[in-house]
This record gives C-alpha cells, structure tokens and sequence, in this order.
C-alpha cells in the first residue's frame, strides 16, 4: 500500500511503511541527524531530525515516525531550525575544544551541524569531566566527546552482534560502557572496529596504525581483504607520499555489507613492516651446510624465547648476500634445469599458496607442469579442506560451497561444527549471530567450545566422535521417517548402502563414541530432520582428522537424506581458510588436477592443456604437501619452488618437515619476508605483498573479486607473476604477458567455472562462480537445485564407519591435543606477527587447558607446560580454560616460539592426504 | 462563624483504619474479591469494560486517561499473551497514596487487577513496585500467596474456568520506571528506557504483547464501581464540563497527599470537589506557626506551581489545567515564605537531571544545563540573559522528547520563574540588578506612555 503526504508543501507518494526522513531524503532535503545511520534500526534519541506535523501536539522525530496518509510536514521550519540549534548548542558545550574526529578524518558530523548554524562558543558553561579511556591497542576513546547518540550500541549488538558496547548511568552522568563498564582494552570487545566507524563525533577513532590519520585527501583503492576466506570488501585509504595505508574501510553494497574484523581493518601494516625483503638473497657459501638460523627454529628448541617475534631476523638475514636479480634468477633457473635434466621433473616439486591471487596461483601451476615437467605441485588446502574437497567431488561432483555463507538468514536451523567462526571467519560469524538473534537455529557440535556457541545449541562433541554423532543423526532421521523420500528418489544414488550402515549406529551404540547423550542425539535429529531448511558450515574440525573424508561425507549425506541441498537457506559450505584457498584450487594448484580439477591423468584433459600450453604433459598425478616432505626426506626429490608458503610452520611434525627440506639440493623461496622456511633457501626472491599487485581472490562463497595495487613495492621487490614468467623464460619456455589481465583472460578461457569473467565484472560485489552472464547477473547463489555435476547427476551417499584415531591416548600421553587458531593471527603469523595492533592485542603463545587438569598439574593459570608427543615437546604459557573439555588441550599454532606443528602428526586421511591436526595423543607436564 | 468541613468518603480507604487491614481474613470480612466473584459469574468482560466507561474513572498516575477506554484498546482476539502491568512505582516526589493502598489494603488492590484481567482477558499481572517500598512488597506477595490459597487466583478460579498469576516485581530506584514504558523495559530486564509510541502498549507492550498498564489507585477503584455501578461513580465528584463534549470531569473519589511546609501532612480521601485551599488549611492544619505559605504544587513535582493567590481551585483534572497547573499525583508540596524558590529551582532541575534516563538529547543535557545555571544563580553571579537562556531552552525541550520526564521538569520550573522573578533578580550580579531595574522602569514608562 502507498501512503500520500506533504512535506515542505510537495506531495509525495511513498510505500507503507517508510520513514518521514526518508521519504523527505527521497525528496532531497537532506534532514539533519546524528544518531541515524541508515544502516541501523532507528531510535529517535538525538532529537535532531524533528520535523513539524501539522496537528501534532509535540515535534516529531522524522527517523522513527512512519509516513501517514495526508500528513503535513515542515522539516524546516523556524520552531525546528531554532531547535536543532539549541541542541547543537547543547551537545558542542561538552566536546572537547577540538575534535579528534575533524583533526583524523575530517567528518565529525556535529562539529558540521555546529558550522551550519554558526554557533562558536555555546552560551552553556563547559566540561562535562567524563575521561579518556586509551586502553584499546585500536580505538581511541573519549567519553567527552560521546554524544550517546546510540550508533556504537547498535553497531556492536546489532551489526556485528557482540553486545560489547551498553549504556551506563543515568541522566547527565549516562556514557557508553564496555561490559560491565570496564576499560574498552579490558572488556570482551574483539576490535572489529564497527563502533567507531559508526561513531560519529570524536568518542570513538582509530588509532594509527602506520602514519598519523590527518584530514588530508587520500587515495582510495577498492579491494578485498588479504586474510580470510570470507573475503570481505574494503577500501584502503593510501597516502601515497608515504606509500602506507593509512586505514581501511568496509565497503557498501558487498556481500560483507560494509562489516570487517580487526584482521581486515587493522592488520594491514604488516606490508610496510621494516622486515620486508628489497632485494634477491644467496645464501652465503659459510653457511652450508644449511642451519635454521633463527632460535625458534633450531633443534631441540623449547620455547625459552620471549614476547616479541623476531630478535633475531638481522642475524639471519646475515647468512645470505645481496644479489642482482639477473644472478639470482640465473641461479635459480639452472639449478632447477640441472636437477630436472639430470633426475626428471619428479625430482622437482613446489608449493603455491592460497594467499597469492588466482593469477599467480595459475602461472605457478603452469610453470610446474610445463616447464618443471611434474605433477608436484600443491598449496596449503591440503593441509585445511582437502578432505572436505575429495568427499564433495566424490559425492555431488563439485568442490566448492552449495551456497554463500548469507544464505543462513533463509535457514531455519543450522549447523556449524568443527568451526570457531567468531575468530577465523569473524564477519561469516557476525551473520550466524544476526541470523540467530533472527530465529535461525543454530546447532554447534566442536569438542572446544567456540563463542558462537553462546548464540545457539551448543554439544561437546568427543574429540574424533564426528562420525559415530551423525551417523547416528541420521539413524533417528530415518528411524523417526523425516528424510526427503522424494528428494533421495530423484536426486540420489547408493542410499540403501546409506541405510544399511547407519542402521548400526543407533543412539546409545554412538553415545559412548560422540560422548553425547542418546536424548540429545535424538532431539537434534528431530530438529534437523524437520527444518525446512537447513544449512551446514563446517571448518578444519572436520576435515583435518585421519577420517576427515568420512567426516565430510556423514555431512553430506545429511543433507542429502533431509533434501537439503539446492534450494535457498539449504546446503553445504566448507567455510574455506585463506582469502584464495578457493581460487588457487580452481586455478589448479593441486597435484591430481589442472585448473577446474580436470584429472592429469585425463587424456582428453591432458591433451587440451597440450595444447594450451604447447608442450607435453606429465600425465600421473603429482605428490601432496606431506608426501613432497617425505620424498625430500628419502632423498628422491631435489629441489623445489616456494611461493608464498612457510611449511616450517603451517606442516605436520614439522621437525620431520624441516629436516627433510634441509636435506634438498636446491630451495628457492618466493616471499615478502625471510620466512622460518626461507632461512634454509638458497635463493630467497622478494616478491611483493598482497597490497602492491592487483589480481583476482576467489573467497568461500565462489566469489570472484579483484584486489587492486595500493602501494608500490619497496625496493626491488618485484611482482610475482613477473618473477614467474622470467624464471619459465630462464628455464626455456619463453612467457611473457602484457598485464596481469592478460594471465587471467587465459586463465578463465581455459576454465569452465570462470568463463566469461573479465576484470570490468569484478569490482563491487565481484561475481559468484559460474556465472554465464556476467553483465547481467552476479552469478550463482545457490548450486544444484536441479541434480549434480556428477555422472548419473545423482548426488551419491557415501557411508562412513568410525575409525580410531592414528594414536589413541595412553598411560604416557594420557592427554588429547587439538589445534586451531586465534582471533588475531594468522597461520605461521609471518604477516600478523608484523602487524602492530594484532601483535599488541596477542602477542604470545599460549594453550588452552581445562582448570582442573592444570590443578592437578599444580600449575597456575598463566603458568608454564610443557607439552609433549611422541614426536616432541615445546614450552608454552597454559590458560585456564573451560572452552577446552577435561583431558584436552588446545593450542594454537602460530607462534614460532612454541610451534604446535612439533607436536603434531603427519599421518595422513587417506582420501584427502590431510594430515590429523586435530588429535594427538599428549603428556602435559609443569615447566 | 467557621465554614463546613469538605466531608470526607472513605471508600479506598475504608479499612484504613482496621487492624490487620492487609490480611485476607479482614478483608474478606470486609468484602474482599466479592465483587471480583460477582464479575467472574455475572458479567461478561465487556459488561465490565461498559461499568469502568459509564464511570468515566481517569488514571490516578497523573495522566487521567480515561481507563474504560484504555481497556477497551486492548485486542480480544490475539494469539499471544496478555498482561497487565500494575504501576505501583510511585515515585513521584511528595507523592504517597499508592503505598497506604499497597500497604494497608493490597487485597483491594489485587481485586481490582483480577477485575481488569477478567476484564481484558489476560492471565499475568505483574505488580511493579518501587523498589524503597519494602513494606508494600511484603504486603503484596503477602495477599498474592494468601488469595492463591483461597482460591482467588491460580488456575480455574472458583471454578470459573478463569485462570489468573500475580507477581510482584521490584524496582530498582529509578524515577524513569514509572514512566509506563520506562516500566515495561525494566520489567523485561532492561534498561529503563521509555519507549518510542506508537505503537502503544495496549497492542505492543512486555515481551512485545498486548498490555495494560494501570496505576494502583485506579483499579483499586474497580471493585467499588463493580458494587455500585458506573453511573454511581460518575455521580460523585466533579461532573464533566457539559460545554466540552471531550470533557470528562473529574467522577469518583480521589486520595489527596499533602507535604513540605504545612503542619499535618498526610493523605485524606475525598470526593473531587476540594479546593486546594481547603485541603491545605482544613486538613493539613495550614502553614507552621509564623509562616506564610508561598507556593504549591498541587501533584507531585512535575506540574506549575499556583501562588498563595491562586489556591481557590478545585482540586480536579480540568480545574487545574484552566488556572495552567495541573492535577498530578494530587499529592501536594508546600513551600512556605522561608523557601527560596531559585534554590528550589536548583533542587527540582537536579531531580529531573538526575532522573532523566539520558536517552534523548534535549532531556539529558537541557536538564543538566537548566540546574547549573540555576546554581549561578544560587551563587548571586545571575544575569538576565541567563533567565532568556532558560526560557529558550524550556521551548526546545518541551514536547522534543520520546517521554514527558523533560516536560515535567519544564512546567514547574517555567512556572516559578515566570511567578518569582523578582527571586532570581536579587541573585543577580549588582550590575545585572541595576540593568534590570531600569529595564523595569522603562517597560513601566512605555506602559503609562501608552495609557
């Protein structure tokens, strides 16, 4: 229905519903407010946007007040100028003299309003005492300048739902509070920075992060984030004096709508950070045989080192020499060829990463297979949703999601498990939580306990107790008859052997196996198993087990069964790790498969890269990232290529990994600091960081966007697909390509799923994979809601029976040890361990211990352990934590010092070749 | 020869004066939850709703809103609970007739929350009790489990097939939880911040469900009229204005309060009809000895005060708002000739500053900034551009705000300066003094000239 009114003597039409403000917005009087934002639910507390209304006993505040059928408005009137006035008045009486949001951006919105009405010097007496609270490493905040206008309230609780921020007081003594009015840096905000981008005086501004924030003109460059594999939106604010970023920004309009976490909006430093390398190294002849060269990373060592990342990274640096990049990549090039002339291309491997762009992540492929003449070539996705990957295309014939992570605000329940979203997909959480706070259900299965378990049904799940749990989901599913027969009849194959195996896991038999009450069991059954839709998010507690297929397979299966794919708020989505975990797949940075995981061993397949890339092909599948170690190991593999990875860090039994990589004949790294692996190169390349090349970044959803360059690179770091292109031409395949574009174009003409896509359709919102039309269409939402890509198009259920684990604990290492990640870091932490806010805010390691069991160790909360496995031990801070489940401990495994990865195992999911990170038997001791 | 005495009617307070007024046995004794069983078998709910609206009862918080018609908001046929929420915060400075109810009478007050509930169909009645009313709790939840006991409320009531649950619920000290959506907030573990209305608490209300919310002596009212009839009530008091076809008078009786500066306060039931003069010196005893009375405010704090010239009145709804005052709370302050009215002008700005939720703009500053000019004004250093100030200000917080705390600090302080200027000018600066005067004598010259 429409409404007809008045404003300002013009009548207008608008939809039942709207807001006088709005609909005087749409006329183009702009009324003044200061606690509306269009973004949020209005309040009406400011007072500012009153309007007069003919009839009405008092002024109206138009941001609250629905339009009505005839009313009369004036909203600027003398009574409503002379008010807006005096409250302007008011509220500038108590502001600081200056305002720190006008001295860093320039945009305090009531210092504007106070030009507006020309007020100087209120007639009210100043100061209201209220203090500065400074202790957040990111916000500055001052409590005299909060002109409790609410937007930080709504921001925290509504926007990104972390109910950090409220009021407190009364009357003139109300001011905002962090939780029970503590200190911001005190309280559980987690710095996402959403209240002061919200806020609109001074109260609230960023700190700096690189230089000073001034209200000088600064470049703006539309990008994506380098971190996660959400891949929210933002625009970097570059002085380009001073080449430094100086803030970032979420954008509008983007499937992150605008939302960042303190990673996205203050970790962005690290490019600039004195660490980075300008030049090409070779490592000095005195320094074979080759050491690790840093503390962290030598033998035996039990991390004694101290707060603060890097105290030796001159001394390393000294193992190596400058060189010109001719000498260096000559060296490169001729070693590499000796070694392939001299032992095949099987004697040769490399490591891509998926923090570099599709772009590069497709030359580096390319420079393996044609020029490398191997299949040897994998990046970290082994290590995260391998397994997720293999059961997905074995199942419904696709590796990617089913649908975006948004998709949860059409689901009825949900399920994320095995994910701590809140801290390694922070803005996909901020959306579980609003979807939650909605009426979505949320279902959380994690034996540690995220924070997002506090928004929906949380269960304990006993560590590697996956598949007993749902089997036995579906056992009542099935008992209870609330599977989709119709579903499974036209969309489905293989359900009686489905049938069969979960038959044998009823509730009490899975009970002792999940730890979770045969009750419980049948009560979330029941309410998965009567959703009209429902929705799975799954994370690396799922997939990094030695059952990690079978783990993904129970997951889809569930789906399945319950006909909850391929329609909206319906499906499956492996929340993907890194910002390119996604694309580098695509792109065919995986062992087994070209680019849209077309098999090597395909002829067909083979014969149109032949083509493509006019040379022959290594027609057997490649080794993965553990098998690639265990080669170097054995002696059969000789030199490799890493770009952008640190697998003495990020791989399992990582002692094992890094002997073995010693034990290489030639190791070139490509990277933007002298990472824990690149201390045993022999030639270290400086490439440059995420923010100094533009490329495409494909995040969990499929979707395509494209990062552009903000900085130019320091010294002679050089652009990695450059560095590539001229280490091919040095090896004898000439590559040479115009602009980065260019390596897309051939990229997507060669790549079903990204066919079309050019770099004009990927600013804004960028494109969801596949997208026939890009001009018209932002791509697909949701997949298969019509069948799959496989063979039959049925998708397939593939059972599971429970497995042990490859160790179980015993009488030595009575312990379970899981690891994972934090808020702050990122992986191996070379970039956030750089970053200044993130290193503040956490800048050591810790582990998490249940309180009871470090009772009875005798160790303090904040007291050391040490903590062993069959493969190693390492000195680490314990937290008192009742996130983690008695008998387990958690850590995570950024940090150098304490490299959870020592302890860990390299035993692989035989599917997927992931390794179990998420279960080690372990031996806590007092340290 | 001494003029009558305004008679008194005892009918909220007819067992006042009994022993163990506030046990269910006494009261019973006194015809307790008769009328309550009466409405439960002889009348249907709309027949009640039609008695409260013939008689013409008007809320007994401040606002006088009709309650038949405010029942009548509440929608029959929803799919949710219903609620009433009993007002019982009084926190009116000066202000204490809902406690000699909820103290020496709760069962009269729980029968006039099971009428409404009959009534308007709802089964929770949540009793919002100020929280330094620790006597009236007591009594509360004391008639609550005794009249769960008898049969009066729980599940099937008499057999009726009415269900009904009562609940005391304890304020926490904030003034602003007595305004009726400030209360909602509260009672639903929040904040206490006045909502935005509409919608209206009728239809959206606690927990975002249809809710009456009434004041204590209101429906403490209800069983009398259930007993004697709407047109019974609206025979006693002041009838409505027959020229105003909106008038509703002022029907029924009514308990007026009186505090400050008089020698018996204390609290008196009468039909409306009473002068305020009446009630002060007939009643209250009239000023201490050697004293003068000056100024009253006639309910409460939040109203403009009358002078000792302008006590002629009837105490009633539409009587006071012709001589620009207003009823209230009918409790009220007396300030005699040793009050100083700007220091009294501090005190109430502090009020109102203190108490004001800080929600909205106008209210949380322009109260603050009221008081501390008022407190130049306190230490002599006033001027008379201050006194323009204020009035500016009084006109951009008054009606600018989501709740009325802001106008209710504006009236009576409005008031007093408009009535005892002559106050603030002696608190003036010499030299502002001087500039006054002349001002003075020159308005004076201008007036004669013109004449």
């Amino acid at each position: 229905m429409s409404i007809t009114l008045t404003i300002d003597g013009t009548e207008i039409t608008v939809p039942e519903g709207t807001s006088v403000w709005d609909a005087a917005k749409q006329m183009g009087h702009d009324v003044p407010v200061l606690c509306h934002d269009e973004k949020l639910e209005p309040v009406g507390v400011c007072r500012m946007c009153v309007v007069e209304v003919e009839g009405a006993r008092t002024l109206v505040a138009s941001c609250v007040r629905e339009c009505e059928e005839g009313m009369v408005v004036r909203t600027g009137s003398e009574v409503v100028e002379r008010n807006r006035k005096t409250l302007t008045e008011l509220l500038l009486a108590d502001q600081p003299e200056e305002s720190a949001r006008e001295a860093t951006t320039g945009d305090d919105q009531l210092f504007a309003l106070a030009r507006q009405y020309g007020i100087e010097t209120p007639r009210f007496p100043a100061g209201n005492g209220r203090p500065v609270d400074d202790s957040s490493p990111v916000i500055a905040v001052d409590h005299q300048a909060c002109i409790l206008c609410d937007r930080c309230v709504r921001a925290c609780d509504d926007i990104q739902s972390n109910l950090v921020i409220g009021r407190t007081g009364k009357g003139y003594s109300a001011r905002i509070g962090f939780d029970l009015d503590n200190p911001m840096g005190a309280s559980t905000c987690v710095e996402c920075g959403e209240c002061a981008a919200a806020c609109p005086t001074g109260a609230l501004i960023n700190k700096p992060i690189t230089v000073a924030i001034e209200p000088k003109p600064l470049k703006e460059i539309e990008s994506v984030c380098p971190y996660c594999g959400v891949g929210c939106a933002l625009t970097y604010k570059v002085d380009e004096e001073a080449n430094k970023v100086v803030y970032a920004e979420g954008r509008e309009d983007t499937a992150n709508e605008a939302r960042l976490c303190v990673k996205g909006r203050y970790g962005f430093d690290y490019a600039t950070h004195k660490h980075r390398l300008t030049k090409p190294l070779i490592r000095k002849d005195a320094h074979y045989p080759k050491q690790a060269l840093t503390g962290a990373m030598q033998r035996k060592d039990d991390g004694t080192r101290t707060n603060g990342v890097y105290p030796d990274y001159e001394k390393a640096l000294g193992a190596f020499r400058e060189a010109t990049w001719d000498e260096a990549l000559e060296l490169v090039a001729s070693k590499l060829s000796a070694i392939r002339d001299e032992h095949g291309g099987d004697a040769l491997a490399g490591f891509g990463s998926a923090k570099c762009s599709n772009e590069e992540a497709y030359l580096f492929q390319k420079m393996i297979r044609a020029v490398f003449k191997t299949n040897n070539v994998d990046h970290c996705t082994r290590l995260c949703h391998a397994s997720s990957v293999a059961a997905l295309l074995e199942t419904i014939g696709s590796g990617a999601v089913t649908t975006v992570y948004n998709d949860i605000r059409n689901a009825d329940v949900a399920l994320v498990t095995g994910s701590n979203a809140t801290a390694n997909h922070p803005v996909a959480a901020t959306f579980f939580k609003e979807a939650a706070r909605n009426g979505t259900k949320l279902i959380i299965v994690n034996p540690h306990r995220p924070e997002l378990a506090d928004h929906g049904e949380y269960v304990r799940l006993r560590p590697g107790g996956d598949v007993a749990f749902y089997n036995a989901i579906m056992n009542v599913i099935l008992e209870e008859g609330l599977e989709d027969r119709a579903y499974i009849e036209q969309y489905t194959e293989n359900f009686d052997a489905l049938k069969e195996t979960v038959a044998r896991y009823t509730p009490e038999i899975a009970a002792p196996m999940c730890g979770i009450e045969p009750d419980k069991i049948r009560e979330i059954a029941i309410t998965i198993g009567k959703a009209n839709a429902f929705l799975v998010f799954w994370g690396m507690g799922i997939s990094q087990h030695l059952h990690g297929t079978d783990n993904a397979r129970s997951l889809i299966s569930l789906c399945l069964m319950t006909g909850n794919v391929g329609r909206p708020g319906t499906g499956l989505h492996p929340l993907r790790g890194q910002n390119n975990v996604q694309g580098a797949s695509d792109a065919g940075l995986i062992p087994m498969v070209f680019p849209d995981y077309a098999p090597v061993e395909d002829p067909e397949v083979r014969a149109k890269y032949e083509a493509a890339w006019n040379v022959g092909l290594d027609p057997n599948p490649g080794m993965t990232v553990v098998e690639i170690a265990h080669a170097a190991e054995e002696g059969s593999l000789k030199g490799m290529y890493i770009m952008g990875e640190n697998p003495f860090l990020s791989d399992p039994n990582v002692q094992r990994a890094r002997d073995a990589f010693m034990n290489l004949d030639f190791l070139v790294v490509q990277d933007i600091f002298l990472t824990e692996t690149a201390e045993v190169a022999d030639v270290v390349l400086p490439a440059t960081s995420y923010f100094e090349k533009t490329g495409t970044f494909t995040n969990t959803d499929r979707r395509v966007q494209l990062g552009q360059t903000a900085l130019t690179p320091p010294g002679e770091a050089r652009l990695d697909w450059e560095i590539l292109c001229d280490v091919m031409t040095r090896m004898g395949y000439p590559q040479s390509y115009e602009r980065i574009e260019d390596v897309f174009i051939e990229f997507s003409d060669l790549t079903e799923s990204y066919k079309g896509l050019r770099y004009e359709h990927l600013l804004g919102r960028g494109k969801l994979w596949p997208c026939p039309d890009p001009e018209n269409s932002e791509g697909e939402v949701v997949l298969f809601g019509d069948g799959f890509p496989t063979p039959t198009g049925r998708g397939k259920f593939s059972p599971a029976e429970v497995l042990p684990p490859e160790e179980m604990p015993d009488a030595d290492f009575p312990f379970i040890l899981n690891t994972g990640r934090t808020l702050q870091h990122w992986h191996t932490g070379s970039m956030t361990r750089r970053a200044k806010a993130l290193d503040a805010i956490n800048p050591e390691a810790f582990c998490e211990v249940h309180p009871e069991d470090l009772a009875a160790l005798g160790v303090e909360d904040g007291g050391m352990v040490r903590l062993s496995t069959r493969r190693n031990s390492i000195r680490v801070k314990a937290r008192a934590s009742t996130k983690t489940s008695k008998g387990s401990v958690f850590i995570p495994f950024h940090y150098r010092e304490a490299s959870a990865n020592l302890l860990t195992s390299d035993a692989l999911d035989p599917f997927g070749k992931i390794p179990a990170f998420k279960f080690s038997a372990l031996k806590v001791e007092p340290a | 020869m001494a003029k009558k005495r305004y008679p008194e009617t005892k009918i909220l307070s007819k067992n006042f004066d009994k022993e163990n007024s506030w046990t269910f046995d006494v009261a019973r004794e006194n015809g307790a939850y008769t009328m309550f069983e009466k409405a439960l078998k002889e009348m249907t709910p709309d027949q009640v709703i039609e008695e409260v609206k013939t008689s013409r009862l008007r809320g007994r918080g401040g606002a006088g809103f009709p309650t038949g018609v405010k029942w009548s908001f509440v929608p029959k046929d929803v799919d949710k609970p219903k609620y009433l929420a009993l007002n019982a915060d009084e926190s009116e400075p000066g202000t204490f007739k809902d406690r000699w109810l909820m103290e020496l009478d709760p069962h009269m007050v729980l029968e006039g929350c099971l009428i409404c509930a009959y009534a308007t169909g709802l089964s929770t009645i949540y009793i919002y009790v100020r929280g330094e009313y620790p006597l009236s709790q007591e009594r509360l939840w004391g008639a609550i489990r005794e009249a769960e006991e008898k049969g009066f409320l729980g599940e099937n009531i008499q057999g009726s097939g009415f269900s009904c649950n009562a609940y005391v619920h304890t304020g926490a000290g904030a003034y602003i939880c007595g305004e009726e959506t400030g209360l909602l907030e509260s009672l639903e573990g929040k904040r206490g911040h006045p909502r935005i209305k509409p919608p209206f608490p009728a239809v959206e209300g606690a927990f975002g469900c249809p809710t009456v919310i009434n004041n204590v002596e209101t429906l403490a009212h209800v069983p009398w009229i259930i007993e004697h009839g709407g047109e019974a009530f609206a025979k006693q008091g002041i009838a409505p204005d027959p020229d105003n076809p909106r008038s509703n008078g002022s029907t029924g009786t009514k308990l007026f309060g009186v505090s400050g500066d008089i020698k018996t306060p204390g609290c008196w039931e009468f039909e409306f009809g009473i002068t305020v003069k009446e009630l002060l010196y007939d009643y209250a005893g009239g000023p201490l000895d050697g004293r003068e009375i000056k100024a009253v405010i006639p309910g409460g704090l939040s109203m403009p005060v009358l002078t000792a010239d302008e006590l002629d009145v009837p105490m009633g709804f539409d009587d006071l708002v012709k001589v620009g005052s207003g009823l209230g709370t009918a409790c009220a302050i007396v300030m005699d000739d040793t009050c100083c009215m700007v220091e009294a002008s501090e005190n109430i700005a502090h009020f109102f500053a203190d108490e004001s939720c800080g929600q909205c703009t106008p209210c949380r500053e322009g109260c603050h900034w009221m008081e501390k000019i008022f407190k130049k004004f306190n230490a002599n250093q006033g001027t008379r551009s201050d006194l323009d100030l204020l009035e500016g200000l009084f006109v951009n917080i008054e009606g600018r705000t989501i709740c009325a705390l802001a106008d209710a600090a504006v009236w009576p302080l409005r008031s007093i300066i408009r009535k005892f200027r002559h106050e603030f000018v002696a608190k003036m600066t010499p030299e502002e003094q001087a500039a006054e005067k002349e001002a003075q004598a020159e308005k004076a010259r201008e007036t004669a000239g013109v004449s």
